[in-house]
């Protein structure tokens, strides 16, 4: 196994071209280890977004490198043809809001990620139970979204971004719309799931609550990372 | 893969059968359309069919009987009946009128039709459902049962009054008309006699016209008198074949040595469908047409809102990695579904209405299943728009900022 399940090294992101063009990304570097969870924290228009959805592969790059495990999906330009099933296969999403699919029984909403990437039905539902019975929301598992609590809904997110066993989850504002006893449990589950699933997590936050739980936090400004240590503090 | 529509639909099932009955409601009342138009079509063939003619001879020139009046000596038919291949002819009228039967009237019309045994001469009703034929040569009708007429009805045509021995089915005029079958010469006389005031300013005109009214010349007065008061004219003769003849040989001879014309059964369908009911089949094509696009614009309409109130669950499903194709099929089968709801409702909805309606309405499983692929074509076309706007939806729109 690789020792990084996501390493960025001098990302660059510019919109628009001439003299209209911005830098949202002028250097980003960041590597996280399987079962890891950082936090990515920076003021309003630093860049988070832009670098999320690069990560994301949802926006392309303007130029560095990118390595999800052992492989380089993007060296100034992207080397995976099938861009979603890279998303579908190697990144799981965690959304601020859980858009779950309301359509979707709690059990289809995790299993429909392997069900489109093949995987028969059955064990697709099989695979979303156990993540359900790992995030202790099984008993929900035939629910509507909508008979869901925030924190439940969250969780089975969290569920459906684990479902493939991606290399990396980009977690986004996770805890936004929780209290905060909530959010902490929301964070002991992602750090407990990063652990037992070998998953390098970011956790993109404003969350004053939740930072000082990151061993390792890196600061982006002006399209910049800077890294530094976490308080790591143990869950409330 | 579970069927994302599917479950889209069961989730929302309440505006979804909604929807469909309400496009249900609209496309049955194209089917009945298409079922007024093809009914039409069905009277005009049950019209010739029970005729029982092989072929109409009319007034030179004119279109007649139906499409346009027509008139002819009624003693034309007894030449016909001498020309090769003739095995019988009958004189018979035709007249729309409102028949009266006490205070109300019915529009019918009133078919005059020579003294025959049943069978023999065409142009009588093919069968009864109720009573007799017409035995007696004067006063006695055979009325189509959608008329409203029962056996035993006294019935006023002009001035005289007729008593209703029999009732048959399917016996409409090109219109859907009831039919209303009387003695050839009370028809004749319906048709052509002229009411007292006429007739008596008629002999004073006569009476005061010196080339008439011959000082003298006894007797031509009393015999042009005569001569106006009679009517000696039919609207067709109808003409069955002995076996084996062609239709159009014998047609052609009759043309040549009768000076008449002769139209033969596809001709005269021809005449009917193409000329008489041409315009209320246009009339009806601008209707369907209207009705398709109104239908399409519905479709169009909710399956663009149903996918608008699911653009973020869009999004998150092309974050997540769904093809393009997995999401255009959702919506696609959707569109198909609310189709196939509103086709099934319409078509019962239509069923249900058919006996409703005034006139003969057809429906028949061959335009039903025009119908349903029309349905689904409009559906998928009508899903087209949305398609497009779902495929352009941006999935970083899942992600904040």
């Amino acid at each position: 196994m690789s020792d990084y399940g996501i390493r960025i090294e001098g990302l660059r992101k510019r919109y628009g071209k001439g003299d209209t063009a911005v830098d949202a990304l002028k250097d980003v570097n960041m590597q996280v280890a399987p079962g890891e969870v950082v936090g990515l924290i920076g003021p309003s228009g630093s860049g988070k977004s832009t670098l999320l959805k690069s990560l994301g592969a949802v926006i392309e790059p303007s130029a560095g490198r990118m390595v999800l495990g052992e492989q380089v999906i993007y060296d100034d330009g992207w080397k995976v043809r099938d861009l979603r099933a890279l998303r579908r296969d190697k990144i799981g999403f965690v959304f601020q809001a859980p858009y779950l699919i309301p359509f979707l029984d709690v059990t289809d909403n995790v299993a429909l990620l392997p069900m489109l990437a093949g995987v028969a039905n059955a064990q697709a539902r099989a695979r979303a139970l156990e993540l359900l019975t790992a995030l202790d929301v099984q008993h929900r598992a035939r629910a509507m979204p909508s008979q869901l609590s925030g924190g439940e809904q969250q969780r089975v997110a969290i569920a459906r971004g684990l479902v493939n066993r991606p290399p990396v989850i980009l977690a986004d504002e996770p805890t936004a719309p929780l209290d905060s006893v909530r959010a902490m449990a929301v964070i002991r589950i992602l750090n407990d799931m990063a652990r037992t699933y070998e998953t390098a997590i970011i956790v993109v936050t404003h969350d004053e609550k939740i930072i000082p739980t990151f061993k390792r936090i890196y600061h982006i400004r002006d399209g910049v990372t800077h890294e530094e240590a976490g308080e790591g503090r143990a869950f409330a | 893969m579970i069927s994302l529509a599917g479950r889209d639909i069961l989730h929302a099932w309440g505006k979804f059968a909604f929807t469909g009955v309400g496009l249900g409601l609209l496309i049955g009342v194209t089917l009945s359309m298409a079922g007024v138009y093809r009914g039409m079509v069905d009277d005009g063939k049950a019209l010739l069919d029970n005729s029982g003619a092989d072929l109409w001879v009319v007034q030179q020139d004119t279109l007649g009987p139906y499409a346009e009046s027509s008139s002819l000596a009624d003693d034309a038919y007894r030449g016909i009946l001498t020309m090769p291949g003739v095995a019988a002819a009958a004189n018979v009228t035709y007249l729309t009128m409102q028949v009266r039967k006490g205070e109300r009237d019915v529009r019918a019309m009133v078919v005059g039709i020579a003294p025959a045994l049943r069978g023999v001469a065409p142009g009588w009703p093919p069968y009864l459902v109720a009573g007799r034929q017409i035995t007696r040569s004067h006063y006695e009708a055979v009325a189509d049962v959608s008329s409203g007429f029962a056996l035993g009805d006294r019935l006023a045509i002009r001035r005289s009054q007729y008593t209703v021995v029999g009732l048959t089915r399917r016996m409409v005029s090109s219109s859907g008309d009831p039919m209303v079958f009387i003695p050839l010469k009370d028809a004749q006389e319906a048709q052509f006699l002229k009411d007292n005031d006429a007739i008596w300013q008629s002999r004073r005109r006569s009476e005061a016209n010196p080339s008439f009214n011959r000082p003298g010349v006894p007797g031509l007065f009393d015999a042009v008198i005569a001569s106006q008061s009679s009517n000696a004219s039919v609207n067709a003769v109808l003409v069955t074949l002995k076996p084996g003849q062609a239709p159009d040989v014998v047609a052609e001879s009759i043309r040549r040595w009768k000076r008449l014309t002769v139209y033969t059964r596809a001709q005269m369908e021809g005449i009917l469908v193409g000329k008489l009911i041409a315009t209320s089949s246009r009339q009806i094509g601008m209707f369907l047409v209207i009705l398709a696009i109104v239908s399409a614009t519905i479709v169009a309409f909710i399956i663009y809102s149903l996918t608008m109130d699911k653009i973020r669950e869009i999004a998150v499903l092309k974050l997540i990695g769904t093809r393009n194709r997995t999401i255009a099929a959702m919506i696609m089968q959707q569109a198909v579904a609310l189709g196939l709801i509103g086709f099934a409702v319409g078509k019962i909805s239509a069923t249900f209405a058919v006996p409703i309606f005034p006139k003969y309405v057809l429906l028949t499983p061959l335009d039903a299943l025009a119908g349903l692929f029309v349905v689904l074509v409009i559906c998928v076309l009508a899903s087209l728009v949305s398609i497009r706007m779902a495929l352009k939806v941006d999935p970083a729109e899942a992600i904040g900022g």
